[in-house]
């Protein structure tokens, strides 16, 4: 089996559903000629041509907005918001007009675009370049919210966004790009949005997240193995709408939770993920639900101390998981 | 000399590792902060690796072609003095905060249950007070109850039992089986955790009561003399003393005097054997709200009226204010009981166990009594004794009665000095 970092998994995503469907083009800045900021669009321009890889203008509404029309008209739109911060002047155009396409319109339409954005901390990217974004959109029903940890995930949870037939956002940890690197499948396969993943077993804790957190929770567990502490690891992969059925079931498993995300602590993903646990679990809790997250501060900073601060890593999620177990 | 560590840097914004590609320095080498010590290649740059510090190349942790995470250590520099006074500071840092853990933490957690632990408890019928919690501040863990399912033993492991001192086998207090719905509380009734001295009087009584045959007998004394003598000195005792003579030491003193006469009563239960006390250790029962100590008067034998009055002020101080010493509460032979503070005027003591007996000593009312077929109003009181059927009859019993009575009777000025 190949192995591959995150992002030429999702090169090799869209290279394999464009190849498949006529109907799949991508539009988006820098996306064409140049291969992407990233290079996440390396090579498709060359191999499918202006008309299926579109530069767009440095316009995000216009970007969802086209996308939308011509979804609603058939095709397939992967649309790239350079960096998730840019995504707020689609705001309108995803909240108001994707997401509720299909339900206002009594399901004469849909619009079944993917728009991917690499979101997230870590790389200096300061203000504009380091948010998490998923917050934002994770109480509109009509929306689904895909947040890949793994190369593995990234390919066949892309090539399901694709294929669904209303609008998915698909976060990607830009951070992960090129650190995350594992196995891929070279077959065509999708994975289900809307199931989380159960990462790792374990029996003393259970850590609940997503994105580039995942992988911090799988090396801390490791580390924490050492000491007999075994953790369980549920990886949420689609957080909205969120897979209440796999998240009881981690919960009830070891009755001691632990909610991570890199996000701003106060109205993130991992409140909602709480409110089911507290909702369905309570008589199988051993210990107030935990979470670790993001100060409640208006952006990541820039100065690399500040940044530290901000963002997650393995230490911090290593002592709550561990402050957690000795509970 | 303090040694430090070189980590890889960050070498770009979505660089996440860098590879030697070759060393500049050697183990040994002395290098001046920023010079160059190795030169590392990315997907991104080519660059070379300033040294953060001032010292001699201890140790090379990489090799060339290794590659290493950004942040991850690659050499190890000896540097020169300056550094110490950091690292001292941050040890110290993290002992001030350790500390400050241990108090947070310090706060027991025993009785703090998860709604899961509740649960599981219940549906298995396991008594929460008897299991070791493994847990932070020693709280009981849902582990700690799949554990006792899965193994199938409760382990008996009572707290309480850490205080009573002098007892070792552990009598439970609450019967698993009999946990019917008639002791569910209803809404509005409060429950109150049994713990603490709570559970060791509840221990000690069940204790008592399911290992001694109690009898008992009750004889009531005239102590008008006694009344008399005590109200004529009592003020100018406490104004002499700087505390109160109360009746108590009376009684007390008379049961010291007549256990010297009647041994038997001063005695304990040893199952093959009955052990007699040389000592006079009188306990007295002081009560606190929802507790309930016996600290001990010792050498009572030896005392005079006023060391006795003296010792129970003290006692019975150090009972209000949570002061008694394991020490005053120990090597008790024998216990008398003030039950007339609360105006009772007959009772049934339970035993102090291991002791032999317990004396009640009633209120003093005021009653017609005849005397030499005449009325007279009379100062009497009851003392009950509770007795240990094992060790002692009412022929003995009775005789000590009768010899206290005759003491307390023939308590005056003229034949008790207080001194």
């Amino acid at each position: 089996m190949p192995v591959m970092t995150y992002i030429q998994a999702i090169t090799t995503a869209l290279r394999e559903e464009m190849q498949r469907d006529k109907k799949v083009f991508i539009l988006g800045e820098d996306v064409g000629k140049k291969g992407g900021v990233f290079r996440a669009t390396d090579g498709l321009y060359e191999e499918f041509g202006e008309d299926r890889v579109l530069d767009t203008p440095l316009a995000e509404s216009a970007i969802a907005g086209v996308g939308i029309g011509a979804a609603m008209y058939g095709l397939r739109p992967v649309a790239e918001m350079q960096f998730a911060d840019f995504i707020m002047p689609a705001i309108n155009q995803i909240i108001s007009e994707a997401a509720k396409m299909r339900y206002r319109s009594n399901n004469d339409w849909s619009a079944p675009i993917t728009i991917r954005a690499p979101y997230g901390g870590g790389v200096h990217g300061a203000l504009y370049h380091s948010q998490s974004v998923e917050a934002i959109f994770a109480n509109q029903p009509g929306l689904k919210i895909v947040m890949p940890s793994t190369p593995y995930d990234v390919k066949g949870l892309l090539k399901a966004a694709i294929r669904d037939n209303d609008p998915v956002l698909f976060f990607e940890h830009k951070r992960a790009y090129r650190l995350l690197k594992g196995e891929v499948p070279a077959d065509d396969y999708v994975l289900p949005i809307g199931k989380a993943d159960v990462k790792r077993e374990g029996e003393d804790i259970t850590v609940i997240t997503y994105g580039l957190c995942v992988h911090f929770a799988l090396q801390a567990a490791e580390k924490l193995a050492e000491d007999g502490i075994d953790a369980h690891i549920l990886d949420l992969r689609t957080v909205y709408p969120l897979d209440q059925e796999a998240i009881i079931e981690a919960a009830k498993k070891t009755g001691k939770v632990l909610l991570i995300t890199e996000d701003n602590k106060e109205g993130s993903i991992i409140g909602e993920v709480a409110a089911i646990i507290a909702e369905h679990c309570l008589f199988d809790l051993d210990s107030p639900i935990q979470r670790l997250a993001g100060p409640d501060i208006p952006s990541m900073p820039y100065a690399p101390t500040m940044e530290k601060f901000f963002m997650m890593n393995p230490d911090k999620v290593e002592k709550a998981m561990r402050d957690l177990a000795e509970y | 000399m303090p040694t430090e560590k070189i980590t890889m840097p960050q070498l770009g914004e979505s660089v996440t590792e860098g590879t030697i590609s070759s060393w500049l320095v050697n183990v040994g080498d002395h290098v001046n902060k920023y010079d160059p010590i190795t030169e590392v290649m990315t997907d991104k740059v080519n660059a070379e690796v300033p040294s953060s510090f001032t010292g001699v190349i201890k140790e090379l942790s990489a090799a060339e072609g290794d590659t290493i995470a950004v942040g991850d250590l690659i050499c190890y520099i000896e540097t020169e003095g300056a550094q110490e006074s950091d690292s001292l500071d941050e040890e110290k840092e993290e002992i001030a905060i350790e500390s400050e853990d241990a108090t947070s933490n310090g706060e027991s957690m025993k009785k703090r249950y998860s709604p899961a632990v509740l649960r599981i408890a219940q549906e298995n019928a396991i008594d929460l007070n008897d299991v070791r919690g493994s847990g932070r501040g020693g709280r009981i863990t849902r582990k700690d109850l799949e554990k006792i399912i899965s193994t199938g033993e409760v382990p008996i492991a009572s707290q309480a039992q850490a205080i009573t001192t002098a007892t070792d086998n552990n009598i439970p207090i609450s019967n698993k089986s009999d946990t019917t719905s008639e002791k569910e509380s209803q809404r509005g009734d409060k429950e109150i955790p049994v713990k603490g001295i709570r559970k060791v009087i509840a221990q000690n009584m069940v204790k008592s009561k399911q290992e001694i045959p109690h009898a008992w007998m009750t004889v009531e004394v005239d102590v008008t003399d006694l009344v008399k003598y005590r109200n004529n000195v009592k003020d100018s005792f406490k104004i002499n003393e700087g505390f109160g003579l109360t009746f108590f030491a009376f009684f007390v003193k008379a049961v010291a005097q007549a256990l010297k006469e009647y041994p038997q009563l001063n005695s304990m239960w040893a199952g093959d054997k009955i052990i007699q006390k040389k000592a006079i250790n009188l306990s007295i029962a002081v009560a606190k709200e929802n507790e309930l100590f016996v600290p001990v008067i010792k050498n009572a034998d030896d005392k005079t009226i006023k060391a006795i009055a003296r010792d129970i002020h003290d006692l019975a101080r150090k009972a209000r204010n949570g002061k008694l010493t394991s020490d005053d509460m120990q090597g008790g032979t024998f216990t008398v009981n003030n039950t007339g503070t609360f105006g009772s005027i007959s009772s049934m003591g339970v035993i102090n166990h291991p002791q032999a007996a317990i004396l009640q000593v009633e209120s003093i009312v005021k009653r017609p009594v005849i005397i030499d077929d005449m009325f007279a109003a009379r100062d009497m009181v009851n003392l009950s004794l509770s007795l240990d059927h094992r060790i002692l009859d009412g022929l003995v019993c009775g005789r000590f009665l009768a010899r206290v009575k005759e003491i307390l009777e023939n308590m005056s000025d003229k034949t008790m000095n207080l001194y």
